[in-house]
């Protein structure tokens, strides 16, 4: 049967979207601690409250909406102006949130809550005790609310629902039975009256279309509001009416004459709801009836009020959502690996055209490969995100944190709308939580002694990213404490990292702590605290092909700066011949090629280049290439980092689209190659690692002479 | 009329769910009953599941047999399709014919 599965994936759609909006609550939440009076964000958060509470009562998870249930009437209160939100209660909201976080992803590993312990309940509980204290002064007694059973209903009103949902709402996925369950969780249902007029004859019958109305007695404490909000998924072309009953009939009187029904059956029909008596009826119809066109006016029906619900929801991020598809990632990494398989194919066929010398052929082979490319630039944008997203959910980290260590932390986020490939941004936000962790907790002073140092209390972490050649730089800054060279350098001499009296440049001593086996957590403590795992967040990064560096000013603070590649796909190459093998650079990398000249030829190490020192790395003897020297060499610099190399080659073979491929696990250890990829030809072309290559180089020269000023930047 | 013979009595017996998902089915085995004998039962014993699709087809029978004078009975019905009746409203329409209320447990 399909209908499990359906469910399921409604399911995930209810998931997906509560996380969505949870995060939108954090957003919120943290600058509703900025701006308390802002309504605009008072009323997104009501509104996330909202509807995971709807939905949730649309799947029958009572334990969201009965905990929901409560958090929203606070919030009602707060959007009312009989509360305001002070840090405390921010504080218990954000505690909220990650309550409903919690149990999301219960629901999201379990696909039920039957997963939830008695620990969720009891943190569920303290929640909800916490959150009455501010409902407390009401005359209501919500706590009732928040359990399984009927609710108490003191003070509650009696109301009069009409229900004539439109006709695809069955097939949208909405039960008016679960509709009216959920009505439940929340007041009682007192009568139900089935309006069956609306169905047709059997044969013009189509089952899938809901012809039901249903007209009820409710009894409840909510708000008009809250009960409007129960329809909200089905408004759309829906007549749904929520009237309170009182002596005044003419809402009542209204609303027959809006659904065009006949009047006795619809009287009867609000006298078997308990809505009107019959004597009230019959009193209220001899003072004479209004007009339907009059009426028509009072009843609020909440189809036409809609428009108005809309505008005030125009800053919310819904309006934009109009122009988004959620795609799954899977079939954008199906779709960006064909466009490598046609970059293949087209440098195949752009070779054989050129063999084939027809003209035509080349002309039509050469903007096929221009199309190509373009498609290769708009499928990788697919992939790519902007990192502002990741950026800020450091916002809650650094507010945490901060309170946790008892510093005044500010968060200052820059370039948040660089934009990287997806998947670079999930990896890495593990890495950047532990910087951020790191330079709060040991970079930023406490604040006796920034007064000292005369800087400001408020210390500030500052996250940057900006585009910079083929890579994308996030930076991870503070103007904290900076580092102790000295007490690094004593640290690595005693752990046997470096020889005792080995001169090292500044910028050596600090990256030290990204060496391995440098600290363990104790010890650095005692050694003003940095690198806690920076080893980790080293490995991660060099994962993603990327580089970390570190600078740093005793006194002033600190900046780690992250270097990723922009997509780990597809690059430009530049193609380079040694002997008969093939291999590619990065062309963003390549700064310029020079030839060798024969003054410069023989076994030197370094290049004259303009002056400065080059060093140069002769691919021949690297990757051992027989075979006799063509006799003429070409030299392509390359830089990376701020590092220059010269790397000597045969033949300069010119631009070409690479599609990177991994290397099998049996090269793993084979130094300086980052991947392969194939030649139009067929042929295998290796992929060079600059970035590992300028490494070797440097450890290279470490051991022998000392560091041209270039080398270190 | 009054003489209900084995003939004119028919008893039609659902099982499974009686949902959006099954009602264009369902609605096709409704179908067969009609005509509509004097006396239509409808065996709800084995529906597990029930949503206001498939209320909508219970009362579609309903108001047929309604029209066509024919008594519609809903015989052993299931929880499920007791708490749809009594949730919707609609336990009214079938009480004559269907378990009455109070022997339910």
């Amino acid at each position: 049967m399909s209908s499990p599965m359906n469910l399921d994936d409604v399911l995930q759609t209810f998931i997906a979207e509560s996380q969505e909006l949870l995060l939108l609550m954090e957003d919120a939440l943290l600058q509703i601690e900025q701006a308390p009076d802002d309504t605009d964000t008072i009323n997104a958060l009501f509104r996330v409250a909202h509807t995971i509470k709807g939905s949730a009562g649309l799947f029958g998870l009572t334990p969201i909406v009965a905990f929901t249930h409560v958090a929203e009437s606070v919030l009602d209160r707060v959007r009312g102006n009989e509360l305001r939100v002070d840090e405390s209660l921010s504080a218990l909201f954000l505690e909220v949130r990650d309550h409903l976080c919690t149990l999301i992803e219960l629901l999201a590993s379990h696909g039920d809550l039957h997963g939830m312990t008695a620990e969720h309940e009891q943190q569920g509980a303290a929640l909800v005790e916490r959150l009455n204290r501010y409902l407390d002064n009401r005359h209501e007694p919500q706590t009732s609310l928040v359990q399984i059973e009927p609710p108490q209903l003191a003070c509650a009103t009696r109301w009069h629902l009409s229900l004539r949902l439109c006709p695809d709402a069955l097939r949208n996925g909405m039960d008016p039975l679960s509709l009216l369950r959920y009505l439940n969780s929340f007041g009682k249902i007192s009568a139900v009256v089935c309006i069956t007029e609306g169905l047709p004859d059997i044969a013009a019958m189509d089952p899938e279309t809901c012809y039901l109305g249903f007209e009820l007695g409710f009894v409840s404490d909510a708000g008009q509001a809250t009960i409007e909000g129960a329809f909200d998924f089905v408004r759309e072309g829906s007549q749904i009416c929520v009237l309170p009953c009182d002596v005044d009939l003419t809402g009542l009187r209204a609303l027959i004459g809006r659904l065009e029904a006949e009047p006795d059956a619809m009287v009867e029909a609000f006298i078997a709801c308990g809505s009107v008596t019959r004597e009230q009826w019959l009193a209220g119809s001899s003072s004479g009836a209004p007009t339907t066109v009059a009426a028509a006016s009072v009843v609020p029906d909440l189809a036409a009020r809609d428009d108005v619900t809309k505008n005030r929801g125009a800053k919310e991020p819904r309006s934009a959502e109009g122009n988004l598809i959620r795609v799954d990632a899977g079939k954008l990494d199906q779709l960006i690996n064909l466009v490598g398989e046609l970059i293949i194919a087209g440098a195949g066929a752009n070779l054989g055209a050129i063999q084939s010398g027809i003209g035509e052929l080349i002309e039509a082979t050469s903007s096929l490969s221009r199309l190509v490319e373009e498609v290769r630039d708009c499928a990788l944008t697919l992939r790519m995100v902007q990192i502002g997203g990741t950026f800020n959910r450091f916002q809650r980290v650094v507010r945490d944190v901060s309170k946790e260590l008892g510093k005044d932390i500010a968060l200052q986020v820059l370039g948040a709308e660089t934009e990287l490939d997806k998947t670079v941004v999930e990896r890495i936000g593990d890495p950047l939580t532990h910087l951020v962790r790191n330079a709060m907790d040991h970079g930023i002073e406490a604040a006796q002694l920034r007064r000292e140092r005369g800087k400001p209390e408020q210390g500030t972490v500052r996250l940057n990213a900006y585009h910079e050649a083929n890579s994308i730089v996030i930076e991870v800054s503070d103007d904290g404490g900076g580092l102790n060279k000295q007490r690094i350098l004593a640290k690595a001499i005693e752990r046997g990292l470096v020889a005792e009296g080995q001169p090292l440049a500044d910028g050596e001593i600090l990256n030290l702590i990204f060496e391995p086996g440098f600290s363990t957590a104790d010890q650095v403590s005692n050694l003003s605290g940095r690198g806690v795992g920076m080893d980790v967040v080293k490995r991660n990064i060099v994962a993603l092909r990327g580089s970390v560096s570190l600078e740093s000013e005793e006194g002033v603070g600190t900046t780690v700066r992250i270097r990723l590649p922009l997509t780990l796909a597809i690059i430009d190459g530049f193609l380079i011949g040694v002997g008969n093998a093939s291999y590619v650079v990065p062309l963003d990398l390549v700064e310029e090629c020079i030839e060798l000249s024969s003054d410069d030829y023989g076994n030197q190490e370094f290049l004259d280049l303009r002056g400065a020192v080059l060093p140069v790395l002769r691919l021949r003897e690297m990757f051992a290439i027989d075979g006799a020297n063509p006799g003429r060499e070409n030299v392509v610099v390359v830089h990376y980092a701020g590092m220059r190399v010269g790397l000597v080659v045969d033949q300069l073979l010119g631009e070409f689209q690479t599609v990177i491929k991994p290397l099998g696990k049996i090269f793993g250890t084979a130094h300086g190659l980052g991947g392969f990829t194939i030649l139009g030809s067929g042929a295998v072309a290796l992929i060079l690692d600059i970035p590992k290559l300028l490494g070797q180089v440097a450890s290279q020269q470490k051991h022998g002479t000392t560091l041209s000023p270039e080398l270190t930047q | 009329m009054t003489n209900t013979t084995a003939c004119l009595r028919r008893i039609l017996v659902l099982e499974g769910p009686l949902t959006i998902y099954t009602a264009a089915e369902r609605k096709d085995l409704l179908l067969e009953l009609f005509p509509l004998a004097q006396e239509v039962e409808l065996d709800l014993g084995g529906v597990d599941e029930i949503d206001t699709a498939g209320l909508q087809l219970l009362v579609l029978i309903k108001q047929a047999s309604l029209r066509h004078g024919s008594s519609l009975l809903l015989s052993n019905p299931s929880t499920a399709v007791l708490d749809a009746l009594d949730m919707s409203g609609l336990y009214s329409l079938f009480d004559e014919s269907a378990t009455p209320r109070h022997q339910r447990g």
